[in-house]
Formats: C-alpha cells, sequence, structure tokens
C-alpha cells in the first residue's frame, strides 16, 4: 500500500492530511460521576487528520472528556458527533465500532493473557487496520516478546502494546492519555516517533499529555482546560508567541 | 487375595472409582461456579438447584415426551442454560451494580425456590431414572469391577472439562472471557458487548450444571433436594481449588473426590467430613485456595 510506504519512508511533514472534514465535535459536554459534576461544558472539535491535545493541570478533566467520549463514566448530557453521528445515547461497545481506539492512561494491559492475545484482543472495527506484520515491524519488541504475560512487559513495552492494539482494529480516531507518563526519555522519542508515522497515516489523534515538551513539537492545536471546561485554544502557529501565556495556565 | 494397607485391592479400587465419580462431579459443578464468578463475580448458590433441574428436566422429558437420554444430554443443558440466561439477563442484571452479596442472596432465593416449588409437586423422596442401554452391565478390569456407567460419566466429565478449558485458555471467545474478567469497562471500550458476553456465559456455566445432572440422573434419585446437598461439597472444593481458577477448580474437584473415596475406605466414619477439614486446612495456610491468586 502506497500509506504504508509513505509511514516508512517518512517525510516530515507536520500537517499533510487535513481535508478540514470534521472528525470529532464535542458540544456543551457535562459529565457526572454519580453526584459529582465533573466537565462544565466542553466545547472543542478535530478535523480529519488533524492531532490536538488537551492540555491541564491533574483534575481539570481531561481523562474525563477522553472516557465521555468513549460513554465510560456515568450520566452525559450535551452533544459528541463523531464523523457526524451523534453518540450521547449510543452503547458504550457501539461506539469504537465508529472508527475509535481509546488507549486508557492506566494503559489496561491484560495479565491473563500474553503479549501477541493483548495486541489480538480488541475486536477489528474496519476493514483496513494496520497488519501483525506492520504492527510488528513498527514495534520490533512486541515480536521477541510475543508469548510473555502482558503484565510481564516493561512499562514502556506496555505502553507500546496498548498502542499497537489499537492499531490493528482499523481505528481512524485515536485518544490517547497519558501515554508518556512514568517513561524514560528514550520511549518517549520512540513514540513521538510512532505518532508522527500515524500522522502520516492520516489518522486523527486526541493526545491527552502532562509533557509538553512532548506534545507541542506533534500537534496542530492544543486545547487548555481547568475545572472542567475548555479555556483556550492554542494553534500550533500561535505557539511560539503565546508559549509563556501557556507556562502560566499549566503552572509550570 | 492383593491387599492394599490391609483392604482388598477390588474394595480399594471400588472406592477409589467412586470417589472419582463423585469428584467428576465436584469438577463440573465447582467449573460453571468458576466461569460464572470470573466474569459476574456473583457466588452462584442457584448452581445446585440447576443441577437438580438438569436431572428433572430429563426424568419429565423421558416420561411424557419420550425424549431419550442421549438427546437428552444434548438438549437438557440448553434449555437450562437459556433459563439461566433470561435469569441473568431479566434478574441478576437489576442487581449488577451493586454490593456482590446481593446476587450471593438473590441465587440463593432464586434455588429455594426452585426447590420448593418441585417439592410441592414431586415430593422429596425421588425418583430413579433408568440406567441408558447401551452403558449398562459393567466390565471386570481383573484389578476392579468398572460399572460401564460409570465410566461413562468419568470420561463425559472430563472430555467436559477439558473442553472448557481450551475454550477459555486458547480461543479468542476465551480470551474476551479472560480480559472481560479483568476489565470489563475496557473491553467495552474496544467494542465488545459485555452485558450479552455476560448473559451466554452465566447460561454457558449454568448449562454445565445441567449437564451434571443429567449424568446424575440414572445414578442417584432424581429429587428437589439433589442439588442442595451436593453444593455445600461443591463450594467447600471452589473454596480449596480458589475463586475463579478454572484449571483449579477441576484439578481440585478430582482431588476432593479422590480424598472422599479414600477417607471412605481407611475411616469411613470422616467420609462426609474430609473435605471441609481440607477447606479449613487450605484457609488458613493459604487463604486464596490452592490454585487462586493471592490478592
Amino acid at each position: 500500500m502506497s500509506q504504508a510506504a509513505e509511514a516508512i519512508s517518512g517525510t516530515r511533514d507536520a500537517h499533510p492530511h487535513h481535508d478540514g472534514a470534521e472528525m470529532l465535535r464535542v458540544s456543551d459536554l457535562h459529565a457526572f460521576y454519580g453526584e459529582s459534576h465533573i466537565l462544565h461544558g466542553v466545547d472543542f472539535d478535530v478535523k480529519r487528520g488533524e492531532l490536538v491535545t488537551l492540555l491541564g493541570r491533574n483534575g481539570a478533566g481531561r481523562s474525563t472528556t477522553l472516557k465521555s467520549i468513549m460513554n465510560m463514566v456515568g450520566r452525559r448530557t450535551g452533544s459528541i458527533m463523531i464523523n457526524g453521528n451523534e453518540t450521547l445515547g449510543m452503547k458504550p461497545h457501539r461506539i469504537p465500532r465508529l472508527g475509535i481506539g481509546y488507549c486508557p492512561e492506566e494503559r489496561g494491559i491484560f495479565a491473563s493473557l500474553d503479549v501477541e492475545e493483548n495486541l489480538l484482543l480488541p475486536p477489528t472495527v474496519r476493514s483496513d487496520g494496520m497488519s501483525l506484520d506492520e504492527i510488528y515491524a513498527m514495534f520490533p519488541n512486541l515480536y521477541e516478546r510475543r508469548r510473555s504475560q502482558g503484565t510481564r512487559l516493561s512499562g514502556g513495552e506496555q505502553q507500546m502494546l496498548a498502542m499497537a492494539r489499537i492499531l490493528r482494529t482499523g481505528a481512524r480516531l485515536l485518544l490517547l492519555d497519558e501515554i508518556t507518563e512514568g517513561l524514560a526519555p528514550v520511549i518517549v522519542q520512540a513514540l513521538g516517533e510512532v505518532l508522527v508515522k500515524l500522522k502520516e497515516r492520516g489518522m486523527t489523534i486526541v493526545l491527552v499529555e502532562q509533557n509538553f515538551r512532548f506534545a507541542a513539537p506533534l500537534a496542530d492545536r492544543h486545547f487548555v482546560m481547568e475545572h472542567g471546561r475548555i479555556i483556550e485554544e492554542i494553534s500550533a502557529a500561535e505557539l511560539p508567541s503565546r508559549r509563556e501565556h501557556l507556562n502560566s495556565l499549566l503552572g509550570v | 487375595m492383593t491387599m492394599i494397607f490391609g483392604v482388598p485391592l477390588m474394595v480399594f479400587m471400588g472406592q477409589l472409582m467412586l470417589g472419582l465419580i463423585n469428584g467428576a462431579f465436584y469438577a463440573l459443578l465447582s467449573l460453571g461456579l468458576a466461569v460464572i464468578f470470573g466474569l459476574l463475580k456473583i457466588v452462584n448458590f442457584a448452581h445446585g438447584a440447576m443441577y437438580m433441574l438438569g436431572a428433572f428436566v430429563a426424568l419429565l422429558g423421558l416420561q411424557h415426551l419420550g425424549l431419550n437420554y442421549w438427546a437428552a444430554l444434548l438438549v437438557v443443558p440448553l434449555v437450562v442454560g437459556g433459563l439461566g440466561m433470561l435469569i441473568e439477563r431479566f434478574i441478576l442484571r437489576r442487581i449488577a451494580h451493586l454490593d456482590h452479596l446481593y446476587g450471593l442472596l438473590l441465587t440463593f432465593g432464586l434455588a429455594l425456590i426452585f426447590e420448593g416449588t418441585l417439592i410441592n409437586f414431586f415430593g422429596v423422596s425421588g425418583s430413579s431414572y433408568p440406567t441408558p442401554a447401551a452403558l449398562e452391565g459393567g466390565m471386570n478390569l481383573g484389578f476392579m469391577f468398572l460399572p460401564i456407567y460409570r465410566g461413562w460419566v468419568l470420561l463425559a466429565a472430563l472430555v467436559v472439562c477439558l473442553g472448557t478449558w481450551f475454550v477459555i485458555e486458547r480461543t479468542r471467545l476465551g480470551a474476551y472471557l479472560r480480559a472481560g474478567t479483568e476489565n470489563s469497562a475496557l473491553m467495552q471500550a474496544f467494542g465488545v458487548n459485555v452485558p450479552q458476553l455476560i448473559t451466554l456465559t452465566y447460561g454457558f456455566g449454568v448449562a454445565l450444571a445441567a449437564f451434571a445432572g443429567v449424568l446424575a440422573a440414572p445414578l442417584y434419585p432424581v429429587s428437589p433436594t439433589m442439588g442442595s446437598s451436593l453444593l455445600i461439597v461443591v463450594f467447600a472444593v471452589v473454596v480449596i481449588g480458589g475463586m475463579g481458577s478454572i484449571i483449579g477448580a477441576v484439578i481440585t474437584g478430582l482431588a476432593m473426590g479422590l480424598i472422599e473415596g479414600l477417607t471412605k475406605v481407611y475411616y469411613p466414619e470422616a467420609a462426609n467430613t474430609v473435605i471441609f477439614v481440607v477447606m479449613v486446612v487450605v484457609l488458613m495456610l493459604r487463604p486464596a485456595g490452592l490454585f487462586g491468586k493471592e490478592a
């Protein structure tokens, strides 16, 4: 496939695939865990082929936003449109079938499955996912350890596995929650290279990230969250001039 | 005559065989309990009632519909398993979000309802189910006399247990089950219909119990109370093996049957209590059970 060839040759253009079509639109999203009101009207949109970040301090509601999109929290109100479909009333298991891959913050590697079983676990949601060979080419460590118990892998390998298994399903919109958390710099760099390759394949990515230095060169736009709302949107072009403002928002 | 520790070989082997047969039933029932507990986290106190229903449906099917033994082995688990799926879908699911203790109490109540209803119609004395003609009689193996039906029960139980183990440990469906046991919310986020998986799992566990019930029908009196007396022992087996361990349930079931059989040979007075003694010892030394993971 030409896309695969392109991924391997690796052109490093930051914005190759925007066609302006809307992949995800979240409007006035409120979310509740039992009695506690976590999200207070979140609004943002992601275009096809874009990589956006959700930045903010701990507890700002970034992970909850991703979980709300997957219908993994309690009650939600507002609107979540995926590829033009309203998903607020959908059952949780229907949402990934719209072509969404979710990588949870705790990685969710299954201890009772070996690496390859973990990799093959999520059902295919579209026909054009990466093949097992392509995935092993992208993550050679996983091939070497494919018979190991999933949770015996190092933190970095577990993160690679958590990413790899949603690439196999054919998902085109990836929701990635804190994928660099607690990992060594060399692994973080490798994950950055993976994200670049995924962008080149035309994937749309929402990245929840603490490590702004990791996210900054990858993203097209940044959304800053606080107290369950989006309080600021900063495009990659605006970033150099607004860096200090952003730092003060994030408290770094 | 050959003697083993002062007991004739034939007697010794005969008791061992009886023990293994009991063990096969312990294994089948604790396997179903383990499968259900794994995904639903419910201690299914209705399991004995489902085993009893298996035997009863086979008996009533034979008397009223002419359903023969071999057809019953296939049809009865489907019928009772279907009943199990209805119970899960319309009763257990409503309390799934509550503490698991409620599931235990509810299934216990269901067991009493099934048992009481059948006692009302059929009494407690029990009826006998004829041994299928093809499995009548026995063989003299030289060292022991083997009733063919008992050999068949052992074989059938082992095949079903190993088949279940294979499906759970080696297939994609089994991987869904194991993963759903660990983190069902994430499985939904991957697009797996977990509520449906839960219904099927409960139905399958119940079908295993019903299968055991059909196997038991020609061996034991078919009575409404046949399940509750067995279930107490099966729970002890599950505690010994460790909650939720598939292979642990099978091995422990067979082993406890053997231990019970051996006790019958050497100290018959303790035969009914030996499993509980083992349970107490295991709980003191290894609270998670022999095959369970320490929390």
